[in-house]
């Protein structure tokens, strides 16, 4: 296996409503991941990932390239998935041996249409999506099974976002952060219960780019690169009745093969986009007490779509950049209810 | 019955409708303000000085941010054209009619839009046409408020004082 590193990460301040364009939103977080990288332009291979149906605005990643520096003609590509699912074609094609620098990004611009209602086009086009189950409900269906199964209570659920938030007040790019009180928040009423406002992610609009280069080259250009040292994606099938959603059978395998156990874990960025689905992924990968989760306050901070799983990775390679982890995990999911899921253990040297 | 008996199903209602509240961003919207005011916006890239009309905040050859304003005149030059004689569902203008690329003077990349006002065996590379506006009480934020180009009069401009821009 090919060794390839992250070398650079940058995001966008992620706001509930950007009035700019995609590329006015990518463009300078671009720059700053290319920047940061000490990799010069053209990138080997570049790759996005990104959906039209959240702004409505058919080839959004077409335009998008405008960012990506695609003159003269790039070698290029895109996933109609969150960036992450990017990073892993970045990685497979540096593993083939036709690229050896890569450029990563995705944007999201959920704002113009009704995000719950637009991911409901996701499902079965002809015997669930014409039920317009939206992506809040289907999480508290998902929800309620957990708090059955469990045992635990509502009040776990809110404590994952009272620390979520809290740990975002740290995280400049954030578009929720601050102190609450677990009471507080249990005193607001359901969204579709058992979930609350504070147990589904915002909504975001925002971009990450990031840098991959392999071998000796990153550690030419970056003090401590963060090495990718296993990646796996794994889906659930598709339909919600025929799975348990209760646990998450494809996280656990991609963790597996991602070697998530082999060794302690420092840091987890986990991408749950409600609160319940955070302890179905710590259960998943079988993650220790002692390994912090989503110090970056995770998706429950900041939720662009599309986005917000290559954030994870990001973020999970920034705390080895700064030499503040040795070995962390970033996990991204996809989907209704973690349909699919991609497991990356990340390492210093 | 059984299903060899039965008529397949080949058709289900599934209605679907999905509002968007779409803007233009930060650069498109300041060119649409400004052609509700008459006037033609562009944007310079700071590295190659290339002018973008209309504007997407970027310069696509660079993938650098573009904040310079430039004005540039309702008045161009027909780079290239076609005569088109389809029908588009979409397109309230008789047939036939000419679209062009215009270089509008002052920027670098042409505009697209039609010529009208001449005859069409008339349309070449070269010729000069300015913008013919709807009435100053109909401008509005769209480039519905530019009807066409037509042509100005003015002698052609030389094919080779064109040729960077094709
Ligand atoms: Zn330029």
């Amino acid at each position: 296996m090919r060794e390839v590193a992250i070398v650079s990460f940058a995001q966008s301040r992620h706001a509930r409503r950007d009035l700019r364009n995609e590329v006015e939103i990518l463009l300078p977080v671009v720059q700053e991941a290319v920047q940061r990288s000490g990799v010069e332009r053209p990138f080997d291979f570049t790759c996005s990932g990104s959906t039209d149906f959240l702004q409505g605005q058919p080839f959004a990643f077409v335009l998008a390239l405008d960012a990506a520096g695609a003159w003269p003609p790039i070698a290029e590509s895109h996933v109609e998935m969150d960036g992450a699912w990017a990073l892993y074609e970045a990685w497979v094609k540096i593993q083939t041996g036709q690229a050896e620098t890569a450029l990563v990004y995705s944007f999201g611009k959920s704002s113009p249409g009704d995000l719950p209602e637009v991911l409901s086009r996701q499902l079965d086009p002809y015997v669930v999506a014409p039920l317009w189950p939206d992506s809040v409900s289907l999480a508290a269906l998902q929800a309620r099974a957990w708090l059955e199964k469990s045992g635990r209570s509502e009040r776990d659920l809110a404590a994952v976002a009272a620390r979520s938030r809290r740990d975002a007040k740290g995280n400049p790019h954030a578009t929720v952060a601050g102190d609450f009180a677990i009471d507080d928040l249990l005193d607001a009423p359901y969204l579709a219960s058992p979930l609350r406002k504070h147990d589904c992610a915002p909504i975001s609009d925002g971009a990450a780019a990031l840098v991959l280069v392999a071998g000796d080259r990153a550690r030419q250009v970056c003090e401590r690169p963060a090495w990718i040292r296993g990646i796996d994606h794994r889906a659930d099938l598709h339909a919600l009745g025929a799975r348990d959603l209760t646990r998450s059978a494809s996280t656990r395998i991609a963790g597996e093969k991602a070697g998530v156990a082999r060794r302690p874990v420092d840091v987890a960025e986990l991408h749950a986009p409600f609160t319940h689905q955070e302890y179905i992924l710590r259960e998943a990968l079988g993650l220790a007490e002692d390994t912090q989760i989503n110090p970056s306050g995770g998706a429950l901070a900041a939720n662009p779509m599309m986005v917000a799983g290559l954030i994870r990775i990001g973020e999970a390679a920034r705390r080895i950049h700064d030499g503040s982890a040795r070995r962390t995990v970033a996990h991204a999911t996809s989907g209704p209810c973690l349909q699919q899921n991609l497991v990356c253990v990340l390492e210093g040297e | 019955m059984s299903d060899a008996e039965r008529k397949p199903v080949r058709s289900i209602q599934t209605p679907m409708r999905l509002t968007y509240h779409y803007t233009a961003g930060i650069a498109t919207s300041r060119f649409l303000h400004g052609i509700a005011e008459g006037r033609i916006l562009g944007q310079r890239c700071p590295v190659c000085t290339k002018v973008y009309v209309p504007p997407r905040g970027s310069c696509p050859r660079c993938a650098v941010a573009t904040e310079e304003e430039v004005h540039v005149s309702d008045r161009g030059t027909i780079l290239t054209f076609a005569i088109v004689r389809v029908p588009s569902e979409n397109l309230d203008v008789p047939l036939p009619f000419a679209c062009v690329h215009v270089l509008l003077d002052g920027a670098d990349v042409p505009f697209f839009s039609v010529v009208q006002g001449c005859p069409l065996d008339e349309v070449r590379i070269g010729m000069r046409v300015a913008a013919a506006w709807v009435e100053p009480d109909r401008l509005a934020p769209t480039l519905q408020s530019i009807r066409w180009f037509e042509p100005t009069g003015e002698p052609d401009v030389p094919f080779d004082q064109l040729r960077e821009h094709l």
